[in-house]
This record gives structure tokens, sequence and C-alpha cells, in this order.
């Protein structure tokens, strides 16, 4: 059976692994090098890696790390940040990615991701989606949350699909870091625009919260950041993971499958 | 020895990584020369099928790895896409395959049943080994990570040397003699993977 995956998505931001609320506050919270390793050691379902600083300094993205990254990274692993062209995601997916996420510069120009999948495959393209909320309906931003992109969730999420995305990632910049539970309403209605891999990030606060989205959308991604780097109320720094026995229990009963 | 053929397609250092924590000396081999004397090859691979299949002729290896297969009989692993290359033909483009293993690439959207299926397969999902012996000792119970939208279908059922569901059942892995191939990705398959790339370096 394929399992609903539980993955932890790490920010970097000028080289140290960092953690925002509401796409705000930029907590250090150590080396993204370090926490690779403890995910390995946890055998960790995938790993998404967004560099925070690339697309609103409108740097390329950093190969050389990325590389690094690439190179301590034993499960799957999804990197976004400042990823404009078809050749940068070719040459990122060379040094050992699996999937490259694209977020602003996909929303602006839809055509890079027909030329993104000619270049490596659909299944390594991946289209994250930032969301708040105003009334109704759910705004899409660019730019790290600073930019309105002028265009619909529903119209980003079919341009997606039609022209050859692997996988949506929506992340709610309203849940962003405040641990509280995913926006659930958000997840299922995603849910039902598209059959394309479906991955759903921000606020995450709990196993529970993991079980719920299970249990509200079936097989999905469910990613959380805070989760699986504090610890607590006072939000001590402690990267944790659940083991695969709870991870089974988790996608057993939030899918009430027989024991 | 094991020699990856790196044909700018896949994921080269995630297998160099794995055999170097086993202590199993692997190489990466870009030229047909350094591909001559390999005693057991990966072929990997991710992406458009014909893209593949077009980088690996263009890397002039393909004479040496046809060679080493069908003649010297080497062992060899295909993994992903590197799997799909040992069909003779694939859906997802318009070049013929290496042709090693009877069968056909088929999209997993091919059926009407499928429709609702959400393609790429991506993640991990349950594999069930014919027999758990070679490639597979020790992985009667495995799960492996996959990221793929088309799959392997033999025309010999005895080729199919393990399956895994989805919408349906399919070939996660084939094998004939010395052919093998794999769906998913080892590399990056924590210890069910470490176990199976050891698995083959035993052969």
């Amino acid at each position: 059976m394929l399992r609903p995956r539980i993955i932890p998505c790490l920010l970097v931001s000028n080289g140290g692994l960092v953690k925002t609320v509401g796409f705000r506050e930029p907590k250090y919270v150590g080396d993204p090098i370090n926490a690779v390793k403890i995910f390995n050691e946890k055998e960790t379902d995938e790993l998404i890696v967004l560099d925070i600083d690339s697309t609103s300094s409108g740097a390329e993205p950093d190969f050389k790390r990325i590389g690094h990254l690439a190179a301590e990274c034993r499960m799957p692993l999804c990197y976004g940040g400042g990823v404009k062209t078809a050749e940068q995601a070719k040459r990122i997916v060379a040094l050992g990615v699996e999937k490259v996420a694209v977020s602003s510069a996909a929303i602006e120009t839809p055509q890079l991701l027909a030329r993104m999948a000619g270049e490596v495959g659909s299944q390594s393209v991946v289209v994250i989606i930032d969301l708040r909320k105003r009334g109704p309906v759910w705004e899409v931003w660019t730019h790290n949350g600073t930019r309105r992109a002028g265009k619909t969730m529903e119209q980003v999420v079919a341009e997606s699909a039609s022209l050859g995305a692997g996988e949506i990632v929506v992340n709610s910049i309203d849940q962003d870091g405040r641990m509280k539970g995913y926006d659930l309403a958000l997840a299922t209605h995603t849910r039902r625009l598209t059959t394309l891999p479906l991955t759903i990030l921000g606020g995450a606060g709990s196993l529970e919260d993991i079980e719920r989205l299970i249990e509200a959308c079936g097989v999905v991604g469910a990613a959380a950041g805070s989760l699986f780097v504090f610890k607590g109320a006072y939000r001590a720094v402690l990267i944790n993971y659940p083991s695969q026995e709870r991870r089974d229990e988790i996608i057993r009963r939030s899918l009430r499958l027989p024991g | 020895m094991i020699t990856i053929v790196d044909y700018g397609v896949g994921n080269i250092q995630a297998f160099l990584n794995v055999y170097h924590r086993l202590n199993i000396v692997a190489r990466a081999v870009s030229r047909p020369d350094e591909l001559r004397d390999a005693e057991k090859v990966i072929l990997p691979g991710v992406g458009d099928f014909d893209h593949a299949m077009r980088e690996l002729e263009r890397s002039g290896m393909r004479p040496v790895l046809d060679g080493l297969v069908l003649e010297r009989r080497v062992s060899v692993l295909g993994v992903c896409v590197g799997m799909q290359l040992l069909a003779r033909s694939s859906q997802e483009g318009s070049l013929p395959g290496l042709g090693w293993i009877p069968g056909e690439v088929r999209s997993f959207r091919s059926t009407d049943a499928a429709k609702s299926l959400a393609v790429p397969h991506m993640g991990w999902n349950d594999v069930r080994p014919a027999r758990t012996t070679g490639l597979f000792d020790q992985l009667a119970d495995s799960r492996f990570y996959f990221l793929h939208s088309y799959y392997f279908h033999c025309d010999r059922r005895e080729d199919t040397s393990a399956t895994s569901s989805y919408g349906a059942e399919f070939a996660s892995a084939v094998s004939a003699e010395n052919i093998h191939g794999v769906q998913f990705h080892p590399e990056k398959s924590h210890h069910w993977g470490v176990r199976l790339l050891q698995n083959f370096a035993a052969l």
C-alpha cells in the first residue's frame, strides 16, 4: 500500500536552519547538515529544504550548498528556493536531488513548468503555493509572502497540473509556525482540485494534527517545520521525528486500516 | 567492485554513498573505455524515457554495455528509468529501449480505472518479492521509495521478480538471468535499500 508521507520541511537562511512564524521572525535553530544527519538516522520518509533568501534577494540557488546537502541526505530530497530556469532545475537534479520546488517563478511564468518537466521529468517538478485566507477564499502570495500573485489558487493548481507539475505543496502562511493544526478546509479543498500527489504544509503542532490531516485527505504528504525542530511549549530546539512504528500507527488509525 | 554508469541521468552520488558506507568499492564511469572491465553494473536513471535513452547512446557506452550484459553475462541492475530502459519500448516515448527483458513500459493512466489515481506514484510502498533469495535476500517484508508515472509490463510472467500495488498490481522489480531492474529507488530507501544494494554486490 502506498503510504501517506510525513515530511520535515527545513527552512534555510544565510546558511543556517531557521523557523518562522507567519513567514516572519526567522529564529535560528541550528545547522542544516546536522539536522539532515539526524533525519537520516530516523529513516525519515522524505525531506523538503527551502532556501527562503534566494527568491526575495533574486540570487541564483546556492549550488554548492545544495550539493553538500544532497550528498548527506539519505532520504528523498525536495529542494526549493530561487529556481527560475529549467537549466537550474536540471543542475540541481544532477547534484542528487529528487525533486525541485518552484513557487514565485512558476506562478508568474507557468511555462517554466513545461520546460522543467522536459528537462527533469514531471515526477521531479513540485509547485509550492503560499496562501493567505481572506474571507471565503485563499489568496496566492509569492516572494515569501510579500507579493499578491493576482491569480486564484484554483487557477494555479489547474495550470500546474496541465503544464507538467508532479506534485503540489500548499502552504498556509496564516498557520505557519503556529503549531495549532493544519487548515483542513484548505487541504480538502485542494484535494478536490487535483489528482496530482499533494502535500500540505503549515500549522502542524502534534502528531495528532497529522492524523487529522490524513483522516480528512487520505494518502497525502503531511509536511511540518516547527513540529520536527521544536519540543515543548517554550519551543526548545530539538530535532525529532516519529519512529517507523509510530508512523505506521498514525497511518493505520487515520486511514482506518485493520490492526 | 560496482560500476555505476554515469550518463548524466540519475543520482550517482547516492549509490556511491551507500557503497562507501558498506565498505564496498564502487566507482562511477562516464566513458566507454572505463566501462570495459566492469564486473557488476548499475544503470540508474530518472526523468524522461527518450531523454535517458538518447543520453545513454550519446555517452558512447551503449555498445560496451550490450557486450558486457549480453555476451559476458555481467550482472546489471537498472534503477527507476534505468529499469524501464531494459524494455523494448515505452508509452512515454518513441525511441526503442535496450530490449534486454521482453516487455514494454506502460502509463499508470492507460486504464480507465486509473483515471482518479494520483500520478506520479510517489512515496513509500510495499514490495513483495517472488523469491527472497538473491537481490531480495532478507527483504520479505520491505518497503521502498517510488517516484514514477510509468511501469514495466513483462511479456513473460516469470520475469517479474517483485510486485507492488498501485491501483492494480504492477512489477516493481524484474529479473532475467543476469539482468535485473527495480522501479523504486534503493539508493534512497534507508535500510531496505542498503540491503538490496548489498545483495546486488553479493550476487
